[in-house]
């Protein structure tokens, strides 16, 4: 029993907390909001110039070949520095996913497409149904389950029908895929356990997300509270405001070992990896959800505008909690009756 | 990172689950707020104690096993799975053990630990006095000095165990001059010492799990004081960072209780389908939550074994597992529906109305919920205090 992590994990973390704080500002990010793709192609790239797009990515396909536990800390420092490149979409769910297809097309299909991945030239995106999925504009390759089949097809073949996310920096679409879209890379049972996990990776990673969204939220407000004063004194200094940051801070806190546990159960394919997931995104669905209401009420009226940068991060919070099966949801499934 | 047991944390906890089994007491022991049910649980501790199962993790020489924290962890998982007696030892041996490890004298840690991990010395504390609750530092007890000895005078109350144990741990103002946190002292004292007067205290349950606690002149020697004079809140503290810590609350005591949690919903779900899918979220949250309690303990006691230390983390614990014990039990009395106001009789159903009823104390004792999320928000989150 040793839960914690290794000195080269935080070192990995605190460059990409070095490259989010100087590449990813709230300006830069209301740039990205701003632009036709969502997110930066230039960061992108020096995402994979760092190896962080590669961490998941086979050593044979030009990545480091490493598990979740490696990537736990990165994608919740993307999601504390707002990073709104689709790390989730490619690094958690599309790599292992791909590289764990068996056979010749899986061989051919990771052989072609993984290598683009950890230089930042193609971007992966599986398409969850009911869930609307983020563009994969340009080079990028589509997973999705129809007729019974885990299928896939390169996302400019795909028609579909573009939505709204709150979360400004997503691009969402739904992709019109029958039967007979793309090609059919598992079948059977084989293509449901393939598909079933890589929705627990993909529940997972936005777990990870949120926790870093939730830390962001909750510095932001005990800055906040620390700096704004009323009644003569730094509104900090109040309990009602102290209860409702510590409520937020404890929940988080409390999340986090449970998506670094689920990040372990995955890589060594513990035969309650699934629970495990079903836990972390509920607790980290959870404690963004409570960051993000308490952060805006400390925050008060000035919380409540576009000018401010809360809002860039509650956003984040709502959409991620949302997506890849809802705590309701995670919550049901641990008790049997949903699933994947 | 790596959340399996190593081998010979497995061959413990075998040997652990092993012992348990077969010697659990069946049927339960009374109520150990009852002057029977103390002695049966005392009773109980020296069962224990004489198979070195007490104090897992003490040295050898105190009647502990020399073990590291993570197989006290397990001990409690093997503890809490067979539902064994709740430890009415527990104020010592979590409590002060902790304390008299870090600040006694040779000659405190041979006299006390040893009987202490027998049962043969049950300990309460003496924190609370009638106008020193969440403002500890208010406390008016004193201790003068008098013959060459120190003479205490004062009143303690919510003493947890008092009504029937046989020392008690506490701080007394030793210096009435000093600033409040300063001049205190921390005192150990016999319960059947002359001019103390123990009046027990019947709580929520109807039992007399507490007490309050007179001293008239109560004689105390040099011997009998922990830490240094007038050092006493430093040591006092290092105690109530044990109760809010690691040490009070295992994980074990929730897991074992949300799984409970858990056979009830879907005993109840097939009878009552519309209430278990109402509360089916609530069911599932407190299996998040207890799984959440116990990996944030296995991480703090990976850091506890690099070296770390439980700072004003201890409080977010605090609060977590109060809120998570009375959730799981309040979920379970919501499940019962009209049997929830049932009393125990043979067992169930009333063990969860019993579960609830303690668990309503937990954002109580301790320091209250509202004190440790004042110390949550000024010691880690770095808020300015009042």
């Amino acid at each position: 029993m040793h839960f914690a992590f290794d000195e080269h994990h935080l070192e990995f973390r605190a460059q990409l907390r070095a490259l989010a704080d100087k590449q990813c500002t709230p300006a830069d990010l209301r740039a990205s909001w701003d632009s036709e793709l969502g997110w930066s192609p230039e960061r992108y790239r020096a995402l994979a110039d760092m190896g962080v797009l590669g961490v998941t990515v086979p050593a044979e396909h030009g990545g480091l070949g490493l598990g979740f536990v490696d990537l736990v800390l990165l994608l919740e420092e993307a999601g504390r520095g707002g990073l709104p490149e689709p790390l989730l979409d490619t690094v958690a769910v599309g790599v292992p996913l791909l590289a764990s297809l068996g056979g010749t097309p899986g061989e051919e299909l990771a052989a072609r497409w993984l290598p683009d991945v950890a230089t930042g030239g193609a971007v992966l995106g599986p398409a969850m149904p009911g869930m609307p999925v983020r563009v994969v504009a340009g080079s990028g390759l589509l997973f999705f389950m129809a007729g019974g089949c885990l299928r896939v097809a390169e996302a400019s073949e795909v028609d579909g029908v573009l939505r709204r996310s709150i979360d400004g920096a997503k691009r969402l679409w739904e992709p019109a895929v029958a039967a007979d879209t793309g090609a059919v890379v598992a079948g059977g049972e084989e293509g449901r356990a393939l598909w079933s996990a890589a929705c627990d990776r993909g529940a997972w990673g936005a777990s990870a997300l949120l926790v870093g969204v939730a830390d962001r939220l909750v510095s932001m407000a005990a800055e906040y509270a620390r700096e704004r004063t009323q009644f003569g004194k730094a509104i900090g200094s109040f309990q009602a405001v102290k209860h409702h940051l510590a409520n937020a801070l404890i929940r988080l806190e409390f999340a986090r070992p449970l998506v670094y546990a689920a990040a372990w159960a995955l890589d060594e394919g513990e035969p309650d990896a699934s629970r495990r997931v079903s836990m972390a995104k509920s607790s980290a669905s959870d404690a963004a959800s409570l960051a993000a209401s308490v952060a805006l009420q400390v925050h008060g009226a000035i919380g409540y505008t576009w000018e401010h940068d809360l809002h860039l991060w509650m956003k984040r919070a709502w959409s991620l909690g949302a997506a890849w099966g809802d705590p309701g949801w995670h919550r049901a499934r641990l008790l049997g009756t949903v699933d994947w | 990172m790596d959340l399996r047991f190593g081998d010979e944390q497995e061959r413990f906890r075998r040997e652990a689950r092993s012992w348990l089994e077969s010697n659990v007491p069946s049927p339960k022991l009374p109520s150990l707020d009852t002057p029977e049910g103390f002695e049966a649980h005392r009773a109980w501790e020296r069962t224990m104690f004489e198979a070195r199962w007490s104090v897992v993790s003490w040295p050898e020489r105190y009647g502990g096993r020399g073990l590291g924290l993570l197989e006290w962890l397990v001990f409690e998982e093997e503890y809490y799975r067979v539902q064994a007696p709740t430890r009415v030892g527990q104020n010592g041996i979590f409590l002060l053990a902790p304390t008299l490890f870090e600040f006694g004298t040779d000659e405190q840690k041979d006299r006390y630990l040893p009987p202490m991990a027998s049962g043969e010395e049950i300990w309460c504390q003496g924190w609370s006095e009638p106008d020193a609750g969440s403002d500890l530092a208010a406390i008016r007890s004193r201790a003068e000095r008098g013959g060459g000895d120190w003479v205490l005078s004062g009143q303690k109350t919510w003493c947890s165990r008092g009504a029937f144990a046989d020392w008690l741990f506490g701080l007394f103002r030793t210096d009435p001059e000093a600033e409040r946190h300063r001049g205190l002292t921390y005192f150990l004292v016999p319960l059947d010492a002359p001019g103390v007067t123990v009046r027990p205290i019947a709580q929520l349950d109807g039992e007399t799990g507490f007490a309050e606690v007179f001293f008239e002149d109560v004689v105390v020697p040099d011997a009998q004081v922990l830490g240094e004079v007038h050092e006493g809140w430093g040591v006092a503290m290092a105690t109530a960072g044990s109760e809010r810590g690691l040490s009070l609350r295992s994980p074990a005591r929730y897991t074992e209780a949300a799984g409970r949690l858990e056979s009830l919903y879907h005993q109840r779900a097939g009878d009552h389908p519309a209430r278990a899918a109402r509360l089916g979220d609530a069911v599932a949250r407190c299996l998040v939550d207890a799984e959440a309690y116990r990996l944030h303990t296995y991480w703090t006691a990976t850091k506890v074994l690099a070296g770390g230390q439980v700072g004003a983390e201890a409080s977010m614990n605090k609060v977590f597992w109060s809120e998570t014990d009375l959730a799981i039990q309040r979920t379970a009395l919501e499940l019962l529906g009209a049997d929830a106001e049932l009393l125990d009789e043979e067992d169930r159903p009333g063990a969860w109305l019993d579960g609830y009823l303690f668990a309503l104390a937990g954002p109580i004792y301790a320091g209250t919920n509202e004190i440790q999320r004042n110390v949550v928000a000024e010691r880690v989150l770095g808020l300015p205090r009042p």
